[in-house]
């Protein structure tokens, strides 16, 4: 009896505190809700929201409900933090690759760039470029072309937009391609582990990749052509350009700091796998006869990465969880469409800030769950 | 003397080679060097594209002549081995050093040729240089905030006798070396709260919630007498009977009207900000955040099931979550969780938010500290006899957290990283006093000055911390 009571006793005074505190919460949002007349529900969700976002990826207007203006903040949040991860990576890897140069020159380059922009808070750095930075670019109409196609002015970038006849034919081909190079990669794989032999995957992979569309184009009938943004005047001194896709420089901002901020993170952690393959794997290896680009693909990559994914999928996820300070330079993002204007109209906060909280808890519990389970799978059987 | 292969730089015309190509390196470097300098161009009766890349032409040729292994001289050998080993890396060193070279003439130029320092006003600030009149005329208020100039006088003497009371643990002799821990983990931040809480603000805004700190500690010193058997208890009763005394029987509003009896007006944390702002912040996040985050990181390793469900919920939810949501969240939702007359402080919502969200990660750090211990700790702990505290105080925390210090001080980082956040609720900290500074009509356009200031203050207080905790680490660097 007494050795149940010690097992049970902590536990129990634990759950009652926690019941305790929440029920305590929950008793005074309801009388507070009460005494202010505010209902609880979901339903203004359904309702017409009135109010106008100026960047978005789906037709929107202040006709839209409630829920539309949230999946436009969604989508917003989604559009910065992918861009942000594409360039966070290709320059994170590069630079943590650097880091591990012999060359002395790139080496410190590396290092000082690492320790220069991972010292800086992230906010600091967004306020910066979106206020000092890129409010040092021309107006639009001194604006001088890039590539005679792209503008960049102190409205955003302006750059051509792409029109297809025929897109379907041109995306299946695609698929086609990417389908081929992975059975080409399956076989390959069961090649080399039946008569030890190579295939030069990566020349094929970029034929595949390369052939397939161009053949859509000739045969399938795809066709692609710009259209080029052009000044427009609107009054004597506002100009603007039309046409052409523009990104705001809300956009351009935020995910210029967070990818050059996230970087410096995953170059740490490229520069910590590689360095976590052991001396003697490289030897080992190159003992028995591979060269060394075998040697680093058949034997380092495979171990490096093992070290470097998991917390480079971390630094994703806190790529996107620090796209909400996009709040802070007005780019509608999920925060700032959802949990501000939102918010403001409706009054509604419990509602709201929960739904925002639950939709990037949801994104970061999924997340981990795939990243456990890919630890799982990878982890060396040790006897 | 052999014959001599251009294509093949070898070491029996050494010097031929040297100085050709030594000369040839020379010449690229010193051309960037005029042209970003001097702004003198002496290639250019040259095409424009040529004369762009001949210093990377001839500096890439002088570097493949000089490529000669083993040379026998010994600055050559570490010249290659350093930046000249493939021809692709002589091309990333040339690029690296032009880029240097080219950049170094308009930064100096920006922060201190063309800059004005003198004056305090904007007619001084007409030059193509930086501005830092503007960081000058507002100082205070980046330093400061809004707290009233008259009183700053109090903010600066919290912060020198917080400093010197918290250095001396360098300066403590051996017979006291053994309650430095003591010193540091219950009086100092006591002081600490006390010079806050009491002397900056001067109010009775934040009463409520020193009682409660005060009870606490005052129980914790008074815990370390009480015998280990009714410890449990006299922890379940005491600070909260501590917290009802003091708050209802000794400390009448009358009495503690410390405005009134030392004559220091009230700030109200509303006017709190600027640099000084960032520092109590991240001091008090950084103190709440270590205990409850070691709390959770137990709790996650427990054999309660239910206490370790308890612990995954919270630090799950913290983790998913941005901290802007959540300081959201303690602006606009929290108060509907408290009942209508309960007020507390917009400060102290934001410190407890951020303690909360940052204690998640903390708590992730050192459980990574406590899995690596190998289980031997463990059971030879167990094996003589100690409890679940003694063995965890005495033998496991001391061994784990010395493990994660620079898991820690990674944390702890994000922490001061994390502050200018606060502009949410309305706190405006350096970050947020530049924002409302860059808007002054009489200041207009001086932006970029502003947020360099930052950074730099930003980036110098980081480096130091994470130079700090490398120190920290090696030092407690233990072979196992």
């Amino acid at each position: 009896m007494n050795f149940k009571l010690k097992d049970i006793g902590p536990q129990l005074m634990t759950v009652i505190a926690v019941v305790l505190v929440f029920g305590f919460f929950t008793y005074n949002a309801q009388v507070n809700m009460e005494n202010r007349g505010i209902d609880f529900g979901y339903g203004f969700l359904s309702q017409e929201s009135s109010f106008d976002v100026q960047f978005s990826l789906i037709e929107y207007d202040g006709s839209h409900s409630y829920f539309r203006a949230y999946l436009v903040g969604l989508l917003n949040t989604i559009l910065v933090s992918v861009i942000g991860i594409f360039f966070a990576t290709i320059l994170g890897v590069v630079v943590g690759i650097a880091r591990l140069s012999p060359n002395y020159l790139i080496n410190k380059f590396a290092a000082f760039y690492v320790e220069f922009f991972r010292n800086i808070p992230l906010l600091l750095q967004i306020f910066f470029w979106y206020f000092a930075a890129l409010r040092a670019l021309p107006l639009p109409q001194d604006a001088e072309a890039i590539f005679g196609v792209t503008f960049l002015t102190i409205k955003g970038l302006y750059v051509p937009a792409f029109i297809w006849q025929n897109f379907n034919i041109f995306f299946y081909s695609i698929v086609a391609a990417i389908i081929a190079i992975i059975i080409i990669r399956i076989q390959a794989k069961r090649l080399q582990e039946t008569q030890g032999k190579q295939t030069p995957v990566l020349f094929i992979s970029i034929g595949l990749i390369l052939i397939l569309p161009l053949l859509s184009f000739l045969i399938g009938g795809v066709r692609l052509s710009f259209e080029i943004p052009v000044l427009k005047q609107l009054a004597t001194t506002s100009f603007i350009y039309e046409g052409g896709v523009s990104l705001p420089p809300e956009l351009i901002a935020l995910a210029l700091s967070l990818s050059l901020y996230t970087a410096t993170f995953i170059a740490e952690c490229v520069r910590a796998g590689i360095q976590g393959v052991g001396k003697g794997q490289k030897e080992a290896a190159a003992s028995i006869g591979l060269t060394p680009n075998q040697v680093l693909k058949l034997v380092v990559m495979p171990q490096a990465l093992r070290i470097i994914i998991p917390p480079t999928t971390n630094q994703y996820l806190n790529l996107t969880k620090n796209s909400s300070l996009a709040a802070a330079i007005a780019y509608p993002d999920l925060v700032l469409v959802f949990a501000g204007t939102a918010l403001m109209q409706t009054g509604k906060a419990i509602e709201i800030v929960s739904i925002t909280m639950f939709t990037y808890l949801s994104l970061s519990i999924s997340i981990s769950i795939l990243m456990n389970w890919y630890n799982k799978k990878i982890a060396i059987q040790e006897k | 003397m052999s014959k001599i292969n251009f294509l093949k730089p070898d070491k029996s015309n050494l010097y031929t080679f040297l100085y050709l190509g030594t000369f040839l390196f020379f010449i690229s470097v010193l051309d960037v060097l005029l042209n970003s300098f001097f702004s003198l161009n002496i290639t250019g009766f040259l095409p424009e594209f040529l004369s762009f890349l001949l210093p990377l032409i001839l500096g890439f040729i002088g570097l493949y002549f000089i490529r000669i292994e083993l040379s026998g001289i010994k600055q050559l050998d570490l010249l290659n081995k350093h930046i000249n080993t493939n021809n692709f890396n002589a091309i990333l060193s040339l690029l690296i050093i032009f880029i240097i070279l080219k950049s170094i003439p308009p930064i100096l130029s920006w922060f201190f040729v063309d800059a004005s320092f003198a004056g305090d006003s904007k007619d001084v600030c007409s030059g193509s240089g930086a501005c830092w009149t503007y960081i000058k005329v507002w100082m205070r208020r980046f330093m400061y905030g809004m707290y009233p100039n008259g009183e700053q006088w109090r903010i600066n003497l919290s912060f020198i006798a917080l400093a010197l009371l918290g250095s001396v643990g360098y300066f403590a002799t051996n017979k006291f070396k053994k309650y430095l821990t003591l010193y540091y983990v219950v009086i100092y931040p006591f002081i600490a709260f006390l010079f806050i809480f009491f002397f900056i603000s001067g109010g009775p805004i934040f009463f409520d919630f020193s009682y409660g700190i005060i009870a606490a500690i005052l129980s914790i010193i008074v815990g370390f007498f009480i015998p280990s058997k009714f410890k449990f208890y006299y922890f379940l009763v005491v600070p909260f009977a501590l917290y009802i005394l003091l708050k209802y029987f000794l400390f009448f509003e009358e009495y503690i009207e410390l405005g009134k009896l030392d004559g220091l007006n009230w700030v109200e944390t509303g006017a709190w900000g600027g640099l000084s702002l960032t520092f109590i912040i991240s001091f008090f996040c950084l103190i709440f955040c270590f205990p409850i985050g070691m709390a959770f990181a137990l709790g996650r390793r427990s054999g309660f099931p239910l206490i370790r469900y308890i612990s995954i919920g919270f630090i799950e939810f913290w983790r998913g979550v941005p901290l802007i949501t959540v300081l959201f969240m303690s602006a606009v939702m929290f108060p509907m969780f408290l009942p209508a007359d309960f007020f507390i402080d917009k400060l102290v919502r934001c410190i407890i938010a951020i303690s909360l969200f940052e204690a998640a990660y903390v708590a992730e750090v050192i459980r990574g500290g406590l899995q690596a211990l190998p289980r031997g700790q463990y059971e030879a702990a167990k094996s003589l006899g100690m409890g679940y505290w003694r063995m965890h105080i005495f033998v496991i925390l001391p061994q784990a957290l010395k493990l994660v210090i620079p898991g820690i001080a990674n944390t702890f980082l994000a922490l001061v990283k994390d502050t200018p956040l606060i502009f949410v609720v309305g706190l405006l900290e350096i970050v947020g006093m530049l924002n409302l500074a860059k808007t002054n009509p009489e200041w207009l356009g001086f932006a970029m000055e502003g947020y360099v200031f930052a950074a730099i203050i930003f980036w110098i207080i980081c480096y130091a911390m994470s130079k700090y905790s490398y120190n920290l680490e090696q030092k407690y660097k233990t072979d196992r």
